[in-house]
Parts: C-alpha cells; sequence; structure tokens
C-alpha cells in the first residue's frame, strides 16, 4: 500500500513523513493542523473531535486515492486525532511525496481543503463561558 | 430501523442512537421525518444522511438493515 489513512489518539509529524519518503520522491510537503489558542478573540481551552470513524476513514481514503490517481503524487498520509485536544497539540497531518515538489504542495492543500469538507469529523471548541459544535449553524 | 447521530445532531436528539419505527422508505423523508422529532435540526447548516458509510442522495431508498446516519456539517481539520 502506498497510502495510510488513520484516525487515533494522537499523530506525530514524523510518522506521517517515515511513511511516505521514498528514494524516487525528491519533493515531500506536509500539512499540519494544530489547536489554535483563540478563535475570533475569545480563549479556546482545548477542542474535542467525534469521528464517524469507518465512514471518516472511507473520505480520507477516497482523497487519498483521487491525490494519487489525477495529481502526480506517489505516496500519500493522512491522518487525524480524535478526542481531546489542547492548544498546540497536533490534530491533523498530511504528507505528500511526489518525484517533484509542485504536485506535493498542491496535493495537500487539495488534501486539507477537501477534508475539511467531506470527512465526518467534528470539532467542539470548549471556551471559558461555554462550548459550541464548529460551523454547525449558518 | 436505528439510526446514528454525530456531533451536534447527537446532541440535540439526546443519544447517539434513535429507533425510527415510521415507514421512511427514502432519505428525504427520513430527514422531513427527524425534523419533525427534533425541530433544531432544521437551523442547521446542513443535514446530510449517510447510508452504509455513503453520502446520501434525498432520492435514494432506505433498505432494512442499512447504516444510517444523521451527518451534521462537518468541521474537522
Amino acid at each position: 500500500m502506498d497510502l495510510l489513512v488513520e484516525i487515533k489518539d494522537s499523530i506525530t509529524v514524523q510518522e506521517a513523513v517515515d511513511f511516505v519518503e521514498s528514494p524516487s520522491c525528491g519533493g515531500v510537503a506536509v500539512f499540519i493542523g494544530t489547536v489554535r489558542n483563540q478563535t475570533k478573540g475569545k480563549s479556546v481551552q482545548k477542542l474535542y473531535f467525534e469521528c464517524y470513524t469507518p465512514m471518516a476513514l472511507q473520505e480520507m481514503e477516497k482523497i487519498a486515492r483521487h491525490i494519487q490517481q489525477e495529481m502526480g503524487i506517489q505516496r500519500i498520509a493522512i491522518l487525524h486525532v480524535s478526542g481531546e485536544k489542547l492548544p498546540g497539540e497536533t490534530v491533523v497531518v498530511i504528507a505528500a511525496a511526489a518525484p517533484h515538489r509542485g504536485a506535493a504542495f498542491i496535493a495537500c492543500q487539495y488534501a486539507i481543503d477537501t477534508l475539511k469538507e467531506t470527512v465526518p469529523i467534528w470539532k467542539k471548541e470548549y471556551f471559558e463561558d461555554g462550548e459550541v459544535w464548529v460551523a454547525a449553524h449558518p | 430501523m436505528k439510526v446514528l447521530l454525530f456531533g451536534i445532531a447527537k446532541d440535540i436528539a439526546g443519544a447517539p442512537v434513535i429507533q425510527v419505527d415510521a415507514p421512511v422508505e427514502q432519505v428525504a423523508a427520513l430527514r422531513e421525518y427527524l425534523y419533525g422529532r427534533y425541530p433544531r435540526l432544521r437551523d442547521l447548516r446542513s443535514c446530510m444522511i449517510a447510508v452504509n458509510k455513503v453520502y446520501a442522495a434525498d432520492g435514494d431508498a432506505l433498505q432494512p438493515g442499512d447504516e444510517i446516519a444523521v451527518i451534521p456539517p462537518v468541521s474537522g481539520g
């Protein structure tokens, strides 16, 4: 297999990079998503990620396969966390390896943009004065 | 049929899984049933239905034994 999709409690950049590195690929691009410490000026205490894991993995694999078949990427890893995360912690890592750098940059952007639109994962933000499911309401 | 709920939809229903005994045979009919039972679902930016872990269209049929899930607006990443 030359793609890796995983959802688990804790992820590292290194495991994604280790998976995609290959002698035939001269470019590896990585996107790292972390917990921001504020939203619209309000301090964020923590995030909680809920996943419909079997469907989320299927949707992540669709993204990975599209990237490999249409975007010139040889190896791709998409990792996402579930559960509680504190500001600064890593919540998503995407690594793409290609013979040349251009395809790798484009693939990372496509993967994170599409993940945010299609993968059934939900984020709740906890503030000092309450909590909210992100982007649930218009 | 059983219906799985996630995120804010789970909070609105007050349960991660609900039993639906109404005779709903299509995705659109299920959504209307859910809107009637949980009116706050109407306030969401979107309310997709997944059948067997795939996003379903309004006209898709529901079969006994399908794994059905309510997918409120996703916000991963």
